[in-house]
Order: structure tokens, then C-alpha cells, then sequence
């Protein structure tokens, strides 16, 4: 039986890609419940599309057929997805207690310095957002970044400069 | 013998070892001897016997944790296993390690878990940054599809595993089991309330174990080399081996396999090659963001749940946290508290409301404008924050580093409030 | 039971239960947030914390959430213990660190809970002096609004909302100390029980928007215990007034009836006492003018009435001692339903039924109880909403059945729900169109109305292959078969059908409760028959079986009668126009009473104002015969009087009450709902005012600086002033509900025997209707014969909580929530008749314009009709209709205010 997932709503959903579809269509044989495929889809279209939009979410909803408040409840839960449009390249800054004992808030400096942006920030040029990431998880090799989906190990402003001349190169 | 079960095919400075180099090297050992008659009854108590405990955090007796799911006729027909590979606790990188490094290790392990609680389905709960991991593993769960260690009929035992890949998209909160449960069904993690315990009514409401990676991790060699064996690896009360990791100020940070039970000094000192020149060790978290400060007069204790105990603090994940005395130490909790407060999901009161007060004090004593008053307002909180008080554990957690950071560190706390300002920024 | 002690006191307590429920149910005094007695604990908020004691040798205790905790027998527990209570101090200090403070300004201030816990958990110096958090509010419709600075993060309101309510628009959002309670943008809230929030909300989040408007302090308003008049349920309520205009209603506690909440409808829908077109004085039309009738002359027309050769007309809407006085004024015989031939039809049915020992109308608490559930064509969220509400808990019994066999307490909210997952009772909905409730059905079939009845026939034959079946075998045999099955296999089945298209339904409901009856050894079946109006079962015992309106109507067309006198009712509502134009132009003379104008009383030649239901004394009964005795809150404006008073000489509600009892067959227990022999404690009456009651001097001193006398309610044990023995557990009568320390709704577990329980003062009613013998024989299966041509579609009338009940449609809150009269048709029956979306057409064979709403989910063939507030008439049409495509104009609201599930839009590209 259909749930009944009406909420009105100023904005209309966007249709997902097919693209977009066949990932969502995966998960659901993975889990048994639609729900769970709901985190999974703001995953996939953000993936996709940079950032979770109102038209996206309101459009993995309809495809699922889930309550699209539940989804945004989900959404705005979890660290790592964007409701706001992104650069092209999001910095996970780390920031946590071994980065910071490691002078993780010079590096940030320096970044700000360069790129001109605060955490939250993207650059004019749409190439760089920066957002603090808790603890990543390689403390030993303190202080690290992420940049997209690639991670930047004991970080000095000279490293911040080579890696943000790759990244606006690509 | 074996001494270093979890790391021994772990090089990093080359791929994982691919199914066939692993299987070379003793792996998957622990399949034939299910296929030849090991019963889930049989693993069940060689786990209990090998006395291995939750490498997560809270050290829980692993085979007594799986006693308690339902068995036989009457119970749920569908059971789940979770690897926790949330790793999200500040100063933690141990799991990344074993699951970049040897990732059949984990998967092997996982078989052997789900077997022994007879789950058909299983989820790897990793967190989204370990984009390395992601693909390691996913590679490794390929090839044991292939090879028939996955999938329908295991080597013909009649029983079905299928292992699926989730990746968190980032919340400190998932870490914990009953949250992470919450987030793999797509919902806000909150942690649920125990009881009911997972074990019994867990993932979808079928009973569930969650275990850690590195718990999971010491499954396989406990069934190749048996009990006796890995009650050998130790120096001290706890059996088998474990992760220790330092970070901070010292010469080589890293993370190494280490008998449990050995002296933190030798940790410090041997592997993690003492104090950067010119710095002095002030203090550490022995086990992650969530411990108790230690001072350096506990340096000759042992590696050890209970030793560690003792003195106020947790073994925990068995990551150090090391503070030297050019950092400031009400810096480095106020960094902590920074996390808490940002991670706290956000169900309980305390924890909701309490933290950020915490947090915004912090940056007041930062900024040269701590009081006394905001000094009692800290204490308070320990006591308000603390177990029991709140709905998991995570403000429990923070009170660790604040309580104790509170009692060590009390000159610099009332010196930034005499100097106002941070007398260790130039 | 179980003993346990609290603070070195024993009590005895129920081992089911969690400690904070029973520290509340023995009258204690002990703190709490997110709990909330009807949707058991979460542990969230962390106020309800209590010492726990090992044994009598622990003397350290350990700190536990009461409400997480269960009873267990010989255990020992502190509130007093100074570590509690500061920790319950300290968690208060938290949730007031982001509040902005603005009681002043709240509407919830004076009956706020977070004051009251605030308060209570000793907390009164703020430390905080960092900078606020704020959020941003949203735009939530025209009933709630919302003030999020307010939020304590209880997760109440989302837990109430989609938990127990099945809203899906409202949910919580982002996370540590930012989490925000909210839509996912801003709009109208959709849940039919939205206005609950107001209450269970325990600080200022969500607030009365109406109310809000015209704001008054709960201490300031006069209030008494009310009925709501919205629908058949008679949800009780406590609606409040000042300065002469109603304000508010909230909800009064009902245990066996509507316990803690109610419908929109019954919360908003109040406003047309204040209606500035509301009928104050009597009139006479002379010419086309009319002139007020002084005194004698409404003697006179009364007299005039009296005579033979006078029927009169009773309403569905009226109380029983007004359609009991009419009753009297002009003879049982010549006393005519009020309803339309349809309803008076299948009421008989539903009385027959009524009278009959197999069966047993359940309340709505026993409807909460059900384990399996068949609704039979009736939309019954938009018919009898407060029982959707409660079908809603019904399907809950599975996983408290579950969670029973996980040893998981019921009152483990979330663990209940996790272990269950989607796992629900069955309920099963045999409709010609989508509900509300489907969200929660195990079973749904859309079928044509005819094939619904004969699929309730065909499971019947299934139960016991004594019920004779209908019709052939269908595609529908297998639910048909699992249906039956499910019934069959229930502790407690329940059969609910109603008269909003016809009694056929109704037969064959009561066919499935016989044959269950009769299979399962059952001694009673429960079986629910909705009815839509707060009398309508009341007016039906008065009136004579043979006497129906279409009869009335045709003796006045045909000149045998020439007076009538019609009580509260439009009958333009009930029968076709021309029929009532017909009638009323013959008459001699037309007397109509009522509250406000209506098609009717611009055709009458008297008019007299009638007081709307808060302005009288007066009982009503509702669907299951019970009876309810509602009392005034305010005085009446200028001249209206109840309409009893206008045409018999009775002094007394009671007096009627009494006659009643002894002349109105079937009405013999009616004097039970009456407050008992000796209603005063201390020989006082029970005051409407608080004693709070701020300028009771002064509040018309702009008018006159003389204190008018305060009126005198010589009529009931209340009294229209502060004076008396305010609503203690002592007091026969509890409207506003307050207790020491307690001055926000929550108080009310002060005045149950137990939380949930009954209230002390016991008044839930009285079922009027005695189930004498059991007639063993079954309905037989009527064929519907007729069948539609290819243009023609079968009529279903579609009732819709805003606009549907005349009254209510005339406050503006609803009227915001209202739409047009539309025709509901399924995408294929539209695109024959080429149309779409939004047009409008008329409905032959009478040209009504109306609007086109295409929807999914309605059965093709079926056209489904919302009549609007009274613009068509529902009697002007009858069975088959034709629809086409209009040139006329949209009306005033369209359709946009519609919430269903399966209205077709327009699909957008990506
Ligand atoms: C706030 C919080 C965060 C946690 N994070 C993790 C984590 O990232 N990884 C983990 O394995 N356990 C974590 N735990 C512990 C788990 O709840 C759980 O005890 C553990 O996964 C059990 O596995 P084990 O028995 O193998 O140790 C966390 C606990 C809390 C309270
Ligand atoms: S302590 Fe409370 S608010 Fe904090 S993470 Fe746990 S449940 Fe959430
Ligand atoms: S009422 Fe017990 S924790 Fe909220």
C-alpha cells in the first residue's frame, strides 16, 4: 500500500536521471526497507549533482515514495550531505585534537589566506569549499585534509599551495 | 608461531595481499574447518574461551555479546552482523589500518561471526571519509564472491552470507552501535534505548551483533591457531594482541601491533620514539578523545583494560593522544569539547544543551575572558554530563578529557583566567 | 501489583508500568518532558530522573530516568535525594539556556508545562550569559503557529504528530543543538490532528493561531465542561470565553471518548458563535422587512404555533431538550426528522441494530483496542475524524502483541516500534476512493459502492455460510477470503461502516458482525455505526420511524399541514430544493429557529435566535448512544435562548431531561448524565472563573463605572463567577484542568483515579440504548440493479472535515482550510468527459457548477461529490448523474486547499 506522502509544496520535485535511478534501484535490493534507501539516494545524487537541492529532495522522495520531511530530517542529520551548493572541490579540513596539537589551525590560515574563504565558504570561482571534518582518522600523520575524495597527509603551507594549484589544474 | 595476527600481511607501502596471496599465508583457514564440521557452537566457545574483548571502545567480552542472540526454532529467522567501521573518535587510526591493509582479514572474520550467530546478511558501517577502504574492501568482497566464500551455500556448508558495503555519510554518533543501527535504516542516528539490546531486537528489529573492525579482525587466527595460541600473545591479563597508536609531538607517530599488557612507556618510548626534541611530555589520553587524561608518572602501567582502569582512565581504542608542554592543555580539551558538542546528536538534554555551554566557555578562556564562575560552571558539568546521566555515551565520553583535564591541568585553567588570555600563543 | 517504596512511603503499583507513570498515578509530584501519558516514554529530555536504591543498605543510589525505568516489585527509589533533585535542576538550567524568555509575550504563559517543570525542578538562577541560539519560524497554516526559540527539544511533537497521529509533513531536523521542529518548507500543515500539537507541545512552540489573535490568559477565560457539536463522536471539550466572544477550545479528558486529543474541526471549528451574521433577536418578516417581536407578540406566535395543524422539524444538530421540546410543543405525531429520506432510512437500520444484544458499539478508547479492523465505503477520518485517530493505536496492538513476546514494555516507545517495523494489526478499507487511513491499511480494495456492499455480503457468507452472499465471485475472492480470515482469527474484531451513502453498507456490516457473532462464540461483536451529527442518533429516537422529512414536506405542499416549525436546520441541507420551496411557499406560516441565517430562515415568517452550544445547558448523543450532558460557558447574546426555551414553559434543563426520560421512548436513562443528588461541595457551586479571574470589576467599566451584578445561573451547579468549589478532585463538574504547582494541561493526572485512567469525577456519560434480545436473521442481500449508461457515473457523496458540517464552515479558521463543491472523477472518467485539473462543470440532471478534481485513487465509473458549504444540496441529487464541462466560472476558493492523497498533478518535467 502506498503511503500517503503528500506534502504540499511551493517547489516541485526534479525528476532523477536515469543514471541516478539505476544506483537508487541497486541499494534497494540491498536493504528492506525504502527507507534506509533514502540516506543512500541523497547520497547517490549528490554524488551526481554535487549537492542535494530542494528539487532533489523533493524529487528522491516522490521516486521513493517516502515522507519528504523524514528525508530532510535525515539530511540535515549528517555531516556529509550538502544542502547548499559546493565548489567543485570540498575540503574536509580536519580539525580534530591530533591535527590541532600538530598546528592544523596555521595550515587553516593559510588556506584562508589563499583561497580566501572561511569554513562554510566557497571560492568565487566555484573551485574550493571549505568545511571542518572531525577527526579523519590518520592521526599519525597529522595534519590531514581531504580534498573530493582524495586525502592529504602531513600538511604544510607549501603542501596547501602545490595541492590547490593540482586541483584548480584538473 | 604467529606473533602479530592482525598486521602480519599489512605492508602499506604495497597493495593488500589479493585472495589468493591471503589464502597463501594461512588465510581463510578457518572456512575449511567450518566446512569440515565446526559448528556454530564450537566457534561460539572458542571465542569465549580466547577471552577476546570489543575492541570499539567499551571492551565487552565478544563471545558472551554473541550468547545472548536468540537461537533455535522460535527465533527471528533473519539475523544481522554489523562491523562498526565508524572510526570517528578523535585521535583513533587503527581500523583504517587493518582495513586498508588486509582487508580478507576483516572479511574472514566477519564470516566466521556471522556463522557463529547465523546471520545471512551483513553490513560494513563505513564511515564515508575512508574512501581507501572503500575500494579495498569492495575489491576484496568481489574476489570472495568469486571464490565462493560469500554468497549462497559456503563451501557447502549450507549457509549463505552476503556482505554489503554501507558508507556513512559522517556523524561521530554513528559510531555507536544502536545509532549506527538508526543510520543504516536511513533514519536520524539517534542512539535507541537499551534494553532491549541489539542482540535481541537490533537491525529492523532482528537480533544483530555489532563488533568492531579490529575486534573482528582477531577472529580468523583465534580459529587458525587456536586458543592456546592467542592466550600466548599476551604480557598481561587481557588476551591477544592489539592496535596502539600515538599521535602528537613524538618523533614517529604510528600504529603497531603490541601484546596487551605492555608498559605505556615502552609504547612511547620504543615505538612512538619519545617526546619531538625539546619537548616534555605533560600528559595523554591513553585511548582516544573519550579517556581520562594520564600524567607521566603513569607511564609504567600496563597496556591493560583493568591497569588502565585503575588509575581513572580506559584502554579504550588504545590510541594516544600526546600532549607535550608547549601545547596548551586547556586548548586541546577545549578542542574536544569543540567536537563533542558539534557530534552530539542531539535527543538527550545534558548532552544537547550542556556541551555547547562547554564549548562556548572553552572559546571564552581562549579569548582571554574565562571566569571563575564559568571555572565551576566546567566542574558542574562533569557531574551533569556524566554515565547515567545522559542517553549514551557520548557525553559520558567528553567528560573523560574535561573531568580530568579539570583535576591535571587546574594552574593552566586559572592562569588564563589571571592572564586573560593563552599564555602558550606567541 | 507490586510494592515499591518512594522517599520511605509504600505504595502499591501497577508492574506494568514505568516509575515516573506511577509517581504520577499516586499523585506525585515529579518532573517530565518528552513522556507524555498517551505515547509512552522515549527518554529524551532527562527530567523525570529519580534515585534507585539496590536495597536498604544501598545508600548511594543510582540516578535513573523514572519514565525509562519499569516497577519492579520491592523496589526503592528517591525523588527527594538531593543528587536527584539537583540534576533535575541542572537539566532544566540546559533547556532554558537558548529560550527566549518571552513569557510575557507566549501564549502558553500561565499554563505553560516548562514553566510549571521549571519551577518544580528548583531552577531560578540563570548562569548562562553566552549568546542564544536562534531559529527561524515557519508559516504552518492558519491554525498552528509556530515559535521555534521556544523549543526544548522534547521530540513531543513529532512523536505525536507522525508516531501516533500518521502526519508525514512535520519532522525533526539537523542535529546536536541546532535540531529544529518543522516542515520541510513552510505550509499548511496537513494532519486533520494538528491542532493537538497546541497541547501537547509543553512549552510555546506551537501555538493556537486563531487564539493568538484574540488572546486571552487561560485564567481569564470562563470556561465549563462542553461537548463538542463537530460530529457524532462528542469529543469533550473546554472552550473558553471572554468578553463576551468564544476564544478557544481545548481538550477536556475524556476517558472512554476522546481521552487527550481531538480533530481540528473540533478545535477551530467554534468560531460561528462569534459569527457577526449570528440570529439575536426575534423577528418577523412583514412585508420584505423585517420587525423585531417584542415579548407578548412571540407569546402570541407561539400560541399560534401550538394549534393543531402544526408539524414540526428536529435537527440532528440540536440537543435533545430542544427536538424533545418541539416534540412535545406539537405532538409526537406531528414531529418530523430532520434529516434528509436517505439518512432517516438508514437510521432506522442503524437503531434496529442498536437495540440488538449481539452487538456492541465500541467507544473510542475500545476502538483503540481492536485487533482487526473492517471499515466498510465510509471515509471515516472525514466522517468521524477522532475515530481515525484512534484506528490509528488499533493497528499499533500487533506490536505491543510482539513486543509482549520480547518482554519489550509497551511504554518502550521506540523499541516497540523498532522491534514491529511495519508489522500492524490487520485493517482492511473497502471504499469506492482512497483515505486517510490508507497509509496504515493491510488490505485496501477501491471498488464501486454496490460491489463494496456485496464484497461485505460475500465475507459474511465466508465467516458463516449462514449469511447469505451477494453478487458472484470476483477478482476480490482471495481478500475476500484473507478478510474474513483475519476477523475470524481477532480477540477483538471490529466492523465499521456508516450512513454517508445509504444503509445498504450498513446491512452488510451488520451481516460480518453476525456471522462472527455466530462463529465465534462471541458475546457481543463490536460493531461501529457512524452517524454525522452530534445528535443525529439523539433525534433519531425522537422521531417516529414514519415520520420522515420528505412526509412532512409533502403534507405542507399539499396544504394538510399548515404551520412548521423548524429547529436548527437549513432544509435546503436535507431535500431537494424544490421540494423544500415547494413546502415552505404553501405554508401558512414558517417558524424557524436557529443561530445563523440560512436558505431556510430567508423562507421563514418567524424568526428566533437560538443559542449556539456554548451558550446552553444541554445533552446530545453521540454514535454509540451515549449520552452527554454539556454545560454553558457564557452567557447568551442579546435575546438568543436555548430553542427549548422559546417554545415550552420548562424552567429547567433538568425538567426537560426528566419528561424527556418518561415520555421519549428509549430515552429512560438520560437523567444519569445529570450531575448525581448532591452535585455541591460545601453546599457551593463549581465556578466557571478561575480565581485568578482578573477585572471582573472593572471589564465593562468603559461602558458603565457601576460593577454589574454578576448573572445568576439559577439552571446549573456552575456558577458564571469565581465564587464556588473551583475544579478540585472534589468538584462534580472539571473543565479547565488545574492542580497546585501544575498549571498547564498536564495537571490533569491529578484528577484520574490513574494516569489514563477515569477522572475522579467519573463523567464519561451514559449508553442510552438498552440491548434487549438478539434477532438471530440475517439482511438479505438487495441487488442494485441499476446500471449506469456509458455518460452516466454513480453518485458518492464525499464528506470533508472543513466544509462538510454547517457550522463549523462558518468559522473562519476552517473556512481557510475549505474548498469549493467539487466532483471528484478518476483521470479516465475525465478524459471522456474532456476535462481537467480545475474545471468547472455541471452535474446534470440539475446544472450545479462545480469544481473538477481529478484524482487517482477513485474508482472509475464513480464520481465523488463535495457539496461545498451548502451552495448544492446533497438531496438534489440521487444515483446516477452526468457531468460536462462548463463555461462558468471558478467560484471563490477552487480546490487548492484539498489534502488527499491521489490528486493528480501535473507532471513536471526534470
Ligand atoms: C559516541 C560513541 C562512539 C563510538 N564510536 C565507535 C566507533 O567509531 N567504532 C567502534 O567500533 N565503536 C564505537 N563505539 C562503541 C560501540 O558503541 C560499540 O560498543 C562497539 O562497536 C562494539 O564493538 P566491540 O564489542 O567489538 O568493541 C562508540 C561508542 C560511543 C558511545
Ligand atoms: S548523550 Fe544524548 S544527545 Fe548526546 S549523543 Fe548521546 S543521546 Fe545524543
Ligand atoms: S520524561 Fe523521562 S526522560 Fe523525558
Amino acid at each position: 500500500m502506498s503511503q500517503q506522502v503528500i506534502a504540499s509544496t511551493a517547489k516541485k520535485a526534479r525528476k532523477l536521471s536515469a543514471p541516478e535511478i539505476a544506483e537508487i534501484e541497486h541499494e534497494m535490493t540491498l536493504y528492506p526497507d525504502k527507507k534506509a534507501v533514502g540516506l543512500e539516494a541523497l547520497k547517490i545524487v549528490q554524488k551526481h549533482q554535487g549537492w542535494v537541492s530542494d528539487e532533489s529532495l523533493l524529487g528522491i522522495a516522490k521516486y521513493l515514495d517516502i515522507p519528504v520531511a523524514d528525508l530532510e530530517g535525515v539530511a540535515t542529520f549528517f555531516n556529509l550531505v550538502y544542502r547548499q551548493q559546493v565548489g567543485k572541490n570540498v575540503i574536509l579540513f580536519c580539525d580534530s585534537v591530533s591535527c590541532w596539537i600538530m598546528g592544523c589551525e596555521g595550515i587553516k590560515g593559510h588556506i584562508k589566506e589563499q583561497l580566501a574563504i572561511d569554513y562554510g565558504e566557497t571560492t568565487e570561482d566555484g573551485d574550493f569549499t571549505l568545511i571542518p571534518v572531525p577527526c579523519l582518522g590518520d592521526c599519525d600523520r597529522a595534519p590531514v585534509m581531504m580534498v573530493g575524495p582524495d586525502l592529504h597527509r602531513n600538511l604544510t603551507p607549501e603542501k596547501i599551495d602545490s595541492i590547490i594549484a593540482d586541483y584548480k589544474n584538473k | 608461531m604467529v606473533a602479530n595476527p592482525l598486521t602480519k600481511n599489512i605492508d602499506m607501502s604495497r597493495p593488500p595481499l589479493d585472495i589468493a596471496a591471503y589464502e597463501a599465508n594461512d588465510g581463510y583457514q578457518s572456512l575449511h574447518a567450518i566446512a569440515k564440521g565446526l559448528s556454530p557452537d564450537d566457534v561460539l566457545e572458542l571465542v569465549k574461551g580466547s577471552g577476546l574483548k570489543g575492541r570499539g571502545g567499551a571492551g565487552f567480552p565478544t563471545g558472551l555479546k554473541w550468547s545472548f542472540v536468540p537461537k533455535g526454532e522460535n527465533s527471528p529467522a533473519q539475523k544481522y552482523l554489523v562491523v562498526n567501521a565508524d572510526e570517528m573518535e578523535p585521535g583513533t587510526f587503527k581500523d583504517r589500518l587493518l582495513m586498508e591493509g588486509d582487508p580478507h582479514l576483516l572479511l574472514e572474520g566477519m564470516i566466521i561471526a556471522a556463522y557463529t550467530i547465523q546471520a545471512s546478511k551483513s553490513y560494513i558501517f563505513l564511515r564515508g571519509e575512508y574512501t581507501v577502504s572503500e575500494k579495498v574492501l569492495r575489491n576484496a568482497i568481489k574476489e570472495a564472491y568469486e571464490k565462493g566464500y560469500l554468497g549462497k551455500n559456503i563451501l557447502g556448508t549450507g549457509f549463505d552470507l552476503d556482505i554489503i558495503m554501507h558508507t556513512s555519510a559522517g556523524r561521530y554518533i554513528c559510531g555507536e552501535e544502536t545509532a549506527l543501527l538508526n543510520a543504516l535504516e536511513g533514519k536520524r542516528a539517534n542512539p535507541r534505548a537499551k534494553p532491549p539490546f541489539p542482540q535481541v531486537s537490533g537491525l529492523w528489529g532482528k537480533p544483530t551483533i555489532v563488533n568492531n573492525v579490529e575486534t573482528i579482525c582477531n577472529l580468523p587466527g583465534i580459529l587458525t591457531y587456536g586458543v592456546d595460541w592467542y592466550h600466548g600473545l599476551t604480557k598481561g591479563n587481557d588476551h591477544g594482541t592489539k592496535l596502539f597508536g600515538v599521535s602528537g609531538k613524538v618523533k614517529t607517530p604510528g600504529c603497531w601491533e603490541l601484546p596487551l599488557g605492555l608498559p605505556i612507556r615502552e609504547l612511547l618510548e620504543n615505538y612512538a620514539g619519545g617526546m619531538q626534541d625539546g619537548l616534555e611530555l605533560k600528559g595523554f589520553l591513553p585511548g582516544g578523545g573519550s579517556t581520562d587524561f594520564m600524567l607521566p608518572e603513569h607511564l609504567d602501567i600496563a597496556l591493560d583494560y583493568d591497569e588502565i582502569a585503575k588509575v581513572g582512565s580506559r584502554l579504550a581504542t588504545g590510541t594516544m593522544i600526546v600532549l607535550d608542554d608547549r601545547t596548551c592543555p586547556v586548548g586541546m580539551v577545549g578542542n574536544l569539547m569543540k567536537f563533542f558538542a558539534h557530534e552530539s546528536c542531539g535527543f538527550c538534554t545534558p548532552c544537547r544543551d550542556g556541551l555547547p555551554w562547554v564549548d562556548q566557555i572553552f572559546r571564552d578562556f581562549e579569548n582571554g575572558q574565562g571566569s571563575e564562575k564559568d571555572l565551576q560552571i566546567l566542574h558542574d558539568h562533569v557531574t551533569y554530563l556524566g554515565p547515567g546521566r545522559t542517553f549514551c555515551a557520548l557525553a559520558p565520553g567528553a567528560t573523560a578529557p574535561l573531568g580530568s583535564g579539570l583535576k591535571y591541568f587546574k594552574e593552566d585553567f586559572e592562569k588564563h583566567i589571571t592572564e586573560k588570555r593563552c599564555s602558550y600563543k606567541h | 501489583m507490586a510494592k515499591i517504596v518512594i522517599d520511605g512511603v509504600e505504595y502499591e503499583v501497577n508492574p506494568d508500568n514505568n516509575l515516573l507513570q506511577e509517581c504520577l498515578s499516586q499523585g506525585l509530584d515529579l518532573p517530565y518532558f518528552c513522556w507524555h501519558p498517551s505515547m509512552g516514554s522515549v527518554g529524551a529530555c532527562r527530567q523525570c530522573a529519580v534515585k534507585q536504591y539496590r536495597d536498604a543498605d544501598d545508600k548511594e543510589g543510582m540516578l535513573v530516568m523514572a519514565c525509562m525505568t519499569p516497577v519492579t516489585d520491592g523496589a526503592i527509589i528517591s525523588i527527594e535525594d538531593e543528587g536527584a533533585k539537583s540534576f533535575r535542576s541542572d537539566v532544566v538550567e540546559s533547556l532554558m539556556i537558548s529560550h527566549p524568555h518571552d513569557c510575557p509575550v507566549c501564549e502558553e504563559g500561565g499554563e505553560c508545562h516548562l514553566q510549571d517543570m521549571t519551577l518544580m525542578s528548583g531552577h531560578n538562577y540563570r548562569r548562562y550569559d553566552k549568546k542564544k541560539r536562534t531559529h527561524r519560524n515557519q508559516y504552518l497554516g492558519p491554525f498552528i503557529n509556530h515559535e521555534m526559540n521556544r523549543c526544548i527539544t522534547c521530540y513531543r511533537c513529532v512523536r505525536y504528530y507522525g508516531d501516533y497521529a500518521g502526519g508525514t509533513d512535520l519532522s525533526a531536523q539537523a542535529s546536536h543543538h541546532h535540531v529544529y521542529f518543522g516542515r520541510h518548507e513552510e505550509g499548511v500543515l496537513e494532519s486533520e490532528f494538528s491542532g493537538n500539537l497546541v497541547e501537547v507541545c509543553p512549552t510555546g512552540v506551537f501555538t493556537d493561531k486563531a487564539f493568538s489573535e484574540n488572546y486571552s490568559r487561560k485564567w481569564d477565560l470562563q470556561t465549563a465542561p462542553s461537548v463538542c457539536v463537530g460530529c457524532s463522536v462528542g469529543c469533550n471539550t473546554a472552550p473558553g470565553e471572554r468578553y463576551g466572544s468564544l476564544r478557544r477550545i481545548v481538550n477536556r479528558y475524556n476517558s472512554e471518548v476522546n481521552g487527550y486529543f481531538l480533530c481540528d474541526r473540533g478545535r477551530f471549528g467554534f468560531d460561528f458563535v462569534n459569527n457577526r451574521d449570528r440570529l439575536l433577536e426575534p423577528v418577523q418578516r412583514v412585508d420584505n422587512t423585517g420587525e423585531l417581536l417584542a415579548d407578548d407578540q412571540v407569546k402570541a406566535v407561539i400560541k399560534e404555533f401550538a394549534a393543531s395543524g402544526t408539524i414540526g422539524i428536529g435537527s440532528p444538530r440540536a440537543s435533545n431538550e430542544s427536538n424533545f421540546a418541539l416534540r412535545a410543543m406539537v405532538g409526537e405525531e406531528n414531529y418530523y426528522a430532520g434529516y434528509s429520506d436517505a439518512e432517516h432510512e438508514s437510521m432506522q437500520v442503524i437503531l434496529g441494530l442498536a437495540s440488538d444484544a449481539s452487538f456492541h458499539s465500541p467507544s473510542v478508547r475500545e476502538i483503540e483496542s481492536a485487533d482487526a479492523v473492517l471499515i466498510l465505503g465510509e471515509d471515516v477520518t472525514n466522517v468521524a475524524p477522532r475515530i481515525a485517530l484512534a484506528l490509528r493505536q488499533s493497528v499499533r496492538n500487533k506490536a505491543k502483541e510482539l513486543a509482549d513476546e520480547s518482554r519489550i514494555p509497551q511504554w518502550q516507545d521506540a523499541a516497540v516500534r523498532e522491534l514491529a517495523q511495519h508489522e500492524r494489526s490487520p485493517l482492511s478499507i473497502l471504499s469506492p476512493a482512497v483515505s486517510r487511513l490508507d497509509d496504515v491499511a493491510s488490505d485496501r480494495v477501491i471498488e464501486s459502492l454496490p460491489n463494496v456492499v456485496a464484497m461485505g455480503y460475500q465475507i459474511a457468507n465466508k465467516i458463516s455460510s449462514s449469511a447469505p452472499s451477494a453478487g458472484a465471485s470476483s477478482e476480490n475472492d482471495e481478500v475476500i477470503e484473507k478478510i474474513a480470515a483475519q476477523l475470524k482469527a481477532a480477540k477483538r474484531p471490529l466492523i465499521i461502516a456508516g450512513n454517508s451513502n445509504g444503509g445498504d453498507v450498513i446491512k452488510a456490516a451488520a451481516n460480518i458482525a453476525r456471522a462472527l457473532h455466530d462463529e465465534s462464540g462471541k458475546s457481543v461483536i463490536d460493531l461501529c455505526l457512524l452517524v454525522p451529527e452530534v445528535n443525529s442518533v439523539g433525534m433519531g429516537l425522537m422521531a417516529n420511524s414514519a415520520n420522515s422529512l420528505g412526509i412532512a414536506l409533502e403534507k405542507l405542499a399539499s396544504g394538510e399541514a399548515k404551520r412548521v416549525v423548524v429547529l436548527e436546520n437549513d432544509l435546503y441541507r436535507r431535500a431537494a430544493k424544490g421540494q423544500v420551496d415547494a413546502a415552505l411557499s404553501k405554508a401558512e406560516k414558517v417558524l424557524v429557529l436557529d443561530q445563523l441565517p440560512s436558505a431556510t430562515t430567508a423562507n421563514a415568517d418567524v424568526i428566533l435566535p437560538a443559542t449556539a452550544f456554548s451558550e446552553h445547558e444541554a445533552t446530545y448523543i453521540n454514535y454509540e448512544g451515549r449520552a452527554q450532558l454539556s454545560f454553558q460557558v457564557h452567557q447568551c447574546q442579546k435575546q438568543a435562548q436555548p430553542s427549548w426555551r422559546w417554545i415550552c414553559d420548562a424552567k429547567h434543563v433538568d425538567d426537560l431531561v426528566e419528561r424527556c426520560c418518561s415520555e421519549a421512548p428509549g430515552f429512560s436513562r438520560l437523567r444519569e448524565v445529570l450531575p448525581g443528588e448532591n452535585p455541591f461541595v460545601a453546599g457551593m457551586k463549581v465556578p466557571r472563573q478561575s480565581h485568578r479571574y482578573s477585572g471582573r470589576t472593572a471589564m465593562t467599566a468603559n461602558v458603565s463605572v457601576h460593577e454589574p451584578k454578576q448573572m445568576e445561573d439559577e439552571e446549573s451547579i456552575m456558577s458564571f463567577s469565581m465564587e464556588g468549589m473551583p475544579a478540585q478532585k472534589d468538584a462534580s463538574v472539571h473543565a479547565s484542568s488545574w492542580a497546585p504547582k501544575w498549571n498547564s494541561n498536564q495537571s490533569i493526572s491529578k484528577f484520574q483515579d490513574e494516569v489514563n485512567g477515569e477522572l475522579k469525577q467519573g463523567h464519561v456519560g451514559c449508553l442510552l440504548i438498552e440491548r434487549e434480545d438478539s434477532s438471530d436473521s440475517y439482511f438479505e442481500p438487495a441487488v442494485d440493479s441499476i446500471e449506469p449508461s456509458a455518460k452516466q457515473l454513480r453518485l458518492v457523496y464525499s464528506y470533508q472535515i472543513f466544509g462538510s458540517d454547517e457550522l463549523s464552515a462558518r468559522s473562519k479558521p476552517i473556512q481557510a482550510r475549505m474548498t469549493d463543491a467539487y466532483i471528484g472523477l478518476s483521470p479516465e472518467d475525465a478524459e471522456d468527459r474532456g476535462l481537467r485539473q480545475g474545471d468547472v462543470a455541471t452535474i446534470n440532471p440539475l446544472g450545479a457548477p462545480v469544481v473538477v478534481c481529478i484524482r487517482t485513487g477513485i474508482k472509475a465509473g464513480t464520481a465523488l461529490l463535495h457539496c461545498g458549504d451548502g451552495k448544492i444540496s446533497p438531496a438534489d441529487f440521487s444515483g446516477l448523474i452526468e457531468v460536462e464541462k462548463s463555461a462558468a466560472q471558478s467560484t471563490i476558493r477552487g480546490i487548492g486547499n484539498l489534502i488527499v492523497s491521489d490528486f493528480q498533478e501535473e507532471e513536471i518535467s526534470s
